[in-house]
Order: structure tokens, then sequence, then C-alpha cells
């Protein structure tokens, strides 16, 4: 499978006519007609909907494990399927597994160019992905044999132009989905490492994925530096949704639980909810003290709490009903780069330019 | 943001966007009527005009955003470390202290968005002022970097130094005030803008027209879509927070107890795939969708039990052999498919599927050249016929009501005796040991996923 081809065009001549501003024009004017289209059925806020629904009490989350071994930002980590272990990958180049619990590090690989922007642990449990400044995603097998050299079993599996921002696996070891400076997200074949589909549709970085839960499971979102969120379906490589209210950079995206709607948190300070049903934005996350980027978002098990880390060190709580914020967590003494909420729900994990990663429950 | 901003150092949207709202605030600071009351704070044997106390600023940003007297000492702290406030006593501390600590705002003049990017000629100027006006003022990172740019900038250094002795000059013809509280604002400025590090240059390139192409159509498509109305769609999400409320450990807690607060793992043995009994909130959650009760192998394991009952397991089998296909490996998908054809499709297959003859025509004339999503119809089919049928008849089945009766609600568990103890935390199985080959027809799944 390849990328959908360019819109076919009648002759030479019209391809010559359109010139780039016509272009831009033309997807300007559409846009219009979409935001036109989508407000016509909005006809009730979120908060209003959730004004029946009781109010949170107090909350009190805490650091319950602070995990150190990196020697410079951590940059991404990744929950394994048991619940309890981690992957962290960081500025200096190193990966490292660990038993998020006991705090021991159970392996660690150097890789071979620094910035690692992306780490993913495969759903057996057997492997880890990660990339960054190489271009490339490299799958590398998790041996229990301490004397093996893990770098030597890698295997390099995705290739793009520019920095890898973020990858993931399928719903298996054997497909992973990468999104790329380059301005394009790319599925690959783990095992040949061949290009299954590419998907184009970005004007600038894709920073950030996500796969959708649902029942069917063919589509994921991604953000970019072009200020949009755009939902694909993976076997045709289409883009089949796209979102753009952000101010500035979408730095995440995260599916609600119900993979009904996805989550954004972007430089320009908010977090949002787009509903992919009504097909518009549906709530805005924000408050006028909070003035630094979102780097990172992840809901809890019940989609009630949107967890955000921002690059002024703290993470804020909101309540996604109804659009306040429940509270707000100190502890990291430099940007949080990255947060994901425990396959079980029971705490969230953020990695931070400090250094550490802290376990939050 | 991204890696091209933090390499080159550069100052990009993100940041310019955090300048423009600091300023906003430090505008709203300084307004005669709303902002801070500023009053004059001694330094030494001078009076300094125009400034406030740690304890001013954190005041007034509690009352201006509604926020607690920590965020407000995190949010004040920030301004500091940005330079737009900053310190009289000790300007190193960056730090904001919530006390009778003297802080001033820093001018316009100043300000990181106004005066970017700090550029090296400046920064050696000051520097040579500094050195010039009092010998061994220099701290030694600057003492560095000064020889680093008398190297760097040697053609230009006599009039880096002239520069330097004409600022002098001039400042010594103010008042003594004006001049010390000229020298903090230079000061406080290249603390927070001393030079950056030069690093290598990101390029990519896209071809605006193909993208645009891209654009265009995505967004023809998306004008065909039929969308929701949003009252309807809202209610979904009050619904499914409320559904699943009761099983979000950091809402309402775990039982018997949250592993990362307690330290004990009994919540993570007694859920692990396959156990004896499991918990009550685990089966209940199989009723709130098929997706649910699919996705946890103990559920699916029961599901085909239930379906091995009513002679229909053979669809759940396809199904799974589906799913086997789709997320396999590439090189195995001929044989897979080849096998499914065999097992599941084919005239007189042993089990085989009821699939309408539409899909079954379309499936079997692509299953000719099979690739990875050439049974997605039948797979589909098949799956929501299991969902309107055999699911809602599952769930009213005899076999599913005796596991939720059978189903263990934990007891929360005791606080330690000796609170203070920590309990060991053990280590578990790492999921890298080899896993022995899971069997589709039984739905078993030996794992050694951890505890």
């Amino acid at each position: 499978m390849r990328s959908p081809p360019i819109p076919e065009m009648a002759t030479q001549e019209v391809q010559l006519n359109e010139t780039l501003a016509h272009l831009k024009t033309e997807s300007e004017t559409l846009k219009t007609k979409l935001e036109e289209e989508r407000a016509k059925l909005h006809d009730v806020e979120l908060h209003q909907v959730a004004e029946k629904v009781e109010a949170l009490g107090q909350f009190v989350m805490k650091t319950r494990r602070t995990l150190k071994g990196h020697g410079n930002k951590v940059l991404c980590m990744d929950w394994c399927k048991d619940k309890r272990r981690i992957v962290s990958s960081s500025q200096d180049g190193k990966v490292i597994v660990w038993d998020a619990f006991t705090t021991n590090k159970e392996h660690a690989v150097t890789m071979p160019c620094t910035w690692v922007m992306a780490c993913a642990y495969a759903p057996s449990g057997c492997a880890v992905a990660c990339g960054g400044l190489d271009n490339k995603c490299s799958v590398y097998p998790l041996s229990l044999d301490k004397n093996e050299n893990l770098a030597a079993k890698k295997k390099s599996v995705a290739m793009h132009t520019n920095y890898l921002s973020a990858c993931s696996f399928t719903n298996s070891d054997m497909q992973i989905l990468t999104s790329s400076g380059d301005g394009t997200c790319a599925l690959w074949d783990v095992e040949s490492g061949q290009l299954l589909q590419s998907f184009h549709g970005h004007a600038a970085d894709v920073l950030c994925l996500d796969l959708a839960p649902s029942e069917t499971g063919n589509t994921f979102v991604s953000g970019g530096c072009d200020k949009k969120a755009n939902v694909w379906d993976m076997r045709s490589g289409q883009c089949i949704q796209s979102f753009e209210t952000h101010e500035s950079d979408i730095n995440s995206v995260r599916y609600y639980p119900s993979g009904d709607a996805f989550a954004s948190g972007s430089d320009d300070a908010t977090c949002r909810l787009y509903d992919l049903r009504a097909d518009r934005e549906v709530a805005i996350y924000s408050k006028e003290s909070i003035i630094f980027g979102v780097s990172s978002v992840d809901f809890s098990l019940s989609g009630r709490l949107l967890f955000g880390g921002y690059n002024d060190y703290t993470i804020n709580v909101w309540d996604v009903l109804k659009g306040t914020r429940v509270s707000i967590l100190f502890g990291h003494e430099n940007r949080v780069s990255t947060l994901r909420v425990s396959p079980d729900g029971t705490a969230f994990c953020t990695g931070s330019w400090d250094h550490t990663l802290r376990i939050w429950a | 943001m991204t890696i091209n901003t933090l390499a080159k150092g550069e100052l990009r949207r993100e940041q310019m966007s955090c300048f423009q709202k600091m300023e906003k605030v430090v505008v709203a600071m300084q307004d005669p009527d709303i902002g801070i009351k500023m009053r004059n704070q001694r330094l030494l044997i001078t009076v300094i005009p125009h400034a406030m106390t740690g304890l001013d600023i954190i005041t007034w940003l509690v009352q201006k955003y509604r926020i607690s007297e920590e965020e407000a000492l995190h949010l004040g702290g920030m301004l500091l470390k940005y330079g737009y406030v900053y310190p009289l006593k000790e300007p190193r501390c960056l730090v904001l202290q919530p006390d009778e600590s003297p802080y001033r705002f820093q001018t316009p003049y100043f300000w990181t968005s106004t005066r970017w990017p700090a550029t090296e000629l400046d920064y050696a100027i000051y520097l040579a002022k500094k050195n010039i006006r009092k010998q061994g003022e220099l701290m030694e990172y600057e003492r560095e970097r000064y020889s680093l740019l008398h190297k760097r900038i040697n053609h230009t250094w006599d009039f880096v130094v002239m520069q330097a002795r004409e600022q002098l000059r001039a400042s010594k013809q103010r008042r003594k005030a004006d001049r010390i509280v000229l020298e903090c604002q230079e000061q406080a400025y290249w603390l927070i803008n001393r030079s950056p590090v030069r690093s290598v240059q990101l390029h990519h390139c896209t071809t605006q027209r193909t993208i645009l192409h891209y654009i265009i159509e995505a967004f023809r498509r998306a004008l065909g879509r039929n969308r929701v109305k949003s009252s309807v769609c809202l209610e979904g999400f009050v619904n499914y927070s409320e559904q699943y409320q009761n099983h979000d450990p950091i809402m309402q807690g775990c039982l018997p107890s949250n592993p990362w607060i307690s330290d004990d793992t009994a919540y993570w043995s007694m859920n692990s795939e396959i156990v004896p009994i499991p918990t009550r909130l685990r089966v209940e959650s199989w009723s709130f969708s098929f997706v649910e009760l699919l996705s946890d192998p103990m559920g699916r394991r029961e599901f085909m039990t239930y379906l091995e009952k009513e002679f229909s397991a053979e669809n759940l089998c396809f199904w799974q052999a589906c799913e086997d296909i789709r997320h396999g490996e590439s090189s195995k998908i001929p044989e897979k498919v080849d096998d499914v054809y065999q097992n599941f499709l084919a005239p007189g297959a042993t089990r085989w599927v009821n699939i309408d003859s539409k899909t079954m025509a379309k499936t079997l004339e692509g299953i000719k050249s099979p690739h990875r999503f050439v049974l997605d119809d039948a797979q589909m089919h098949i799956y929501f016929l299991m969902k309107k049928d055999s699911y809602p008849r599952y769930l009213k089945s005899e076999l599913y009501k005796n596991l939720l009766a059978k189903a263990v609600v934990p007891q929360e568990s005791k606080k330690s005796v000796f609170p203070f103890m920590r309990r060991q935390r053990h280590s578990s199985p790492s999921p890298a040991q080899a896993v022995a080959p899971a069997t589709e027809e039984d739905g078993c799944a030996v794992s050694n996923s951890a505890v």
C-alpha cells in the first residue's frame, strides 16, 4: 500500500494554472464552509450538559516513586501492559526500561544519536521501539541475559527524512506507527521494515499521535506544528477529519477512553477536547494564570479527569465534563515533557527535563 | 515547540506567546489603579523608588487570579525566572521570596521579547564595562566567556572597549539612585539572557503544493460527513464517566488498595489475566460493551465457553483468526488466509461461518490475492453478529450470572500496624521472558504477565 494519489488533473494547462495562491484560497474557502457546517448542529455546551453531574471533591495526589538514572532531559516514556514497567528515553541518547514499582532499572540501551524523542513499549512486553534525531525508529528486543548487548539485536524499522517525534505499536508487536518532523506519519511492518502506508496532510512537523481504541481499530489522530489535529484512516491513508482551533503547535493528542473524542495539548497553554461524532471542538481547558505550554496530556480511566504536563514544571488536573481545574501538582524542577496514565489507571507517570521520572497516585 | 526551536535556541511562536502573556501580567501588576502599591525600598544606603516586596507580588497574584499561595509563588517565580521582575538584594537568587525582600519590575527596554536576540556584541560590551569598572568583578563563568568572546570577535574588540568606556562615562553623569537602578536592570537582563550556545540547524522542505492538494481533498471529504448534534454526543461523555467512575482507581480508589500507595501488589494479583475467581468490578465491566468483554482475555474465554454451549463458537474463532492476520507478521499472511479459508469459508468447512452472500462473494474473490485487510468485511460482519445476538444473550445467561455472583469484592487493606514501616516492594517476572504460545481454540492464554 502506498500513499493516496494526488487528485487527478484534467490537463497540463489546468496544472499550470493552479498557482499556489489559488490553492491556498481554495483551502481557506473550504475551511470556512466546514466551520459553518459544524456550527449548525452545535446546540449545547459540554459544561451545560454537565451541570447535573456532581462536582469533584478535594484532590490529593502525590509523587509515589521518583526514578533517577537519566543523565539528561527525559523526553518520552511509555507503560508496559503489565501496569508496572515503563520505558523512558532521554536527550543523552539513553533508553531505560524500569520496573517503576521497585524503581529498579532492568535494561538500558545507548542509542547512536542524542535527543531520543520517542519511545514505546511493545504490547507483548518483549521489545521497545525508539528514535529521534537519527530520523529512524528502531526496535530492540528485550533480553533477560544480562550479558547480552541489546544494541546488537537492534532492528531498524522506520526511515523518515527528519526527526522522529513519536512512535506507537499498533495492537501487536508487528506494526509501528510513527510521526516525524518531515510532516508525515507512517505505518511500518516491523518484520520487514516495509512502509505499509504513509499519511500526508500536515503542513509542518508532526509532533504527536495516538491510536484509537475503537471497535474496528482502524484510525489514529496526529497533532502538528501547523496547529492541526488530523484523524486518519489507517487502511486508505486518507485524512478523514481535521481540526484547527489551537493557536500554536499541538504537542500532544490522546483519545478519550471510549474513542468518541480526543484531547490535545498545545503551546498556546490550553488543552482542548474534540468530539468525533459532532465533528467539532467541544471544550477548552484554560486559565488566565496558566501561561506556559502543555507538553503532554492523558485521561484517567473513566475519562472524567484530564492530566496535563506543562512547560512551567507543573501538572494541572482538569474536570473534563465541567471544564474546571481540579488541582495543580508541583514537584518537578524543570519542564514536564511527557505524561502517561498507567494501563489500569492506578497512577500516572511524568518525565521531565529535570532528568527524573515520577509516578503519581 | 519542535527540536528546531530547541536546537537553534531561537525565539519562536511558543516562547513569544508565553512572553506576551507574562507581559500582560506585569503590565496589570503595574497598573496605577489595580496594580501593586509601590514604595521606596532601601538597598544598603540608597533608596530605590518604585519597588515592592515578594509578599506584595504573591498577595496580588492570589487576588487577581483566584489561586492558592503555592501557585502564586510558582507563577511569580516564573516572572522572576524570565526577567520581568528582578530582586534587589540578591540578584542571582531567582527564587521568589514570600517576605519583605525587595523586587522591581524590569524596564520594557530589557524585556526578553523586545531585545531578542541578545547579541554577542552587546554581551561583550556589558562584560567589558564590568571589567573596566572594577577589576575582579567578573564571575568565573563571565571571565571564561569574556576571553572566548575576545577570541571570537577579536576584529571588533576596539569597538567593544570604546563603547564600554563611553557607556560608563555617560552613567557617571546620572544620579546615584538612577545609576544603581540601571545597573540592576542590565545585570538582571544578562543573568537571564547569557549568550545562547550555537547549535546545528535542522531544515526540512515540504512541497507546499502537494500538501495543499491533500488538505483540500480532506476538506472536501469532511464536508460530506454526517454529523451528530452536540446534545446527543455530549450526553455520551456524562454517561461514560458515570458508568466507569467506580472503575477509575484515581477517582474512587481501588480495593484492596492502590499498589503505588500501599506498596501491596494484591490489587494486581487479583486482577491478573487468568484468576480462579475474578473481581466483581471486572465481571461487571463486561456488561458495559462488547469491546470491554473481548479485550479482557478472561472475558473472551468465558464468552467462548458460552458460545460452545450454543454451538456458535466458530464465530469467535473466526474473529480471532482475522485479528491475528490483521496484526501479525506480513510474511505469514498468505498462509494464514488460506487456513482461514479452509477452516471457516470453504463450502463444507468444518467451522463454517454464516456470512451474507454478498460479503462472502467479495471475500472469496479478494482472498485470491491475499493482503492484510482482505478479511475485514467478513470479520466485521461476524463481529456485529456476535455483538447484536450472542453478546446480549450471554449477559442474560446463567453462566454470566453465576460468575457475577461468585465474583469477589476485595476487602480494603487494613492500615499497617506500623505506619512508618514501608512494605517490601517485590519484583515481578519480566514479560520479556519467553512466553508459551497461546492457543486460539480454547481461548486459553498462558502468559507471564506480572503479578
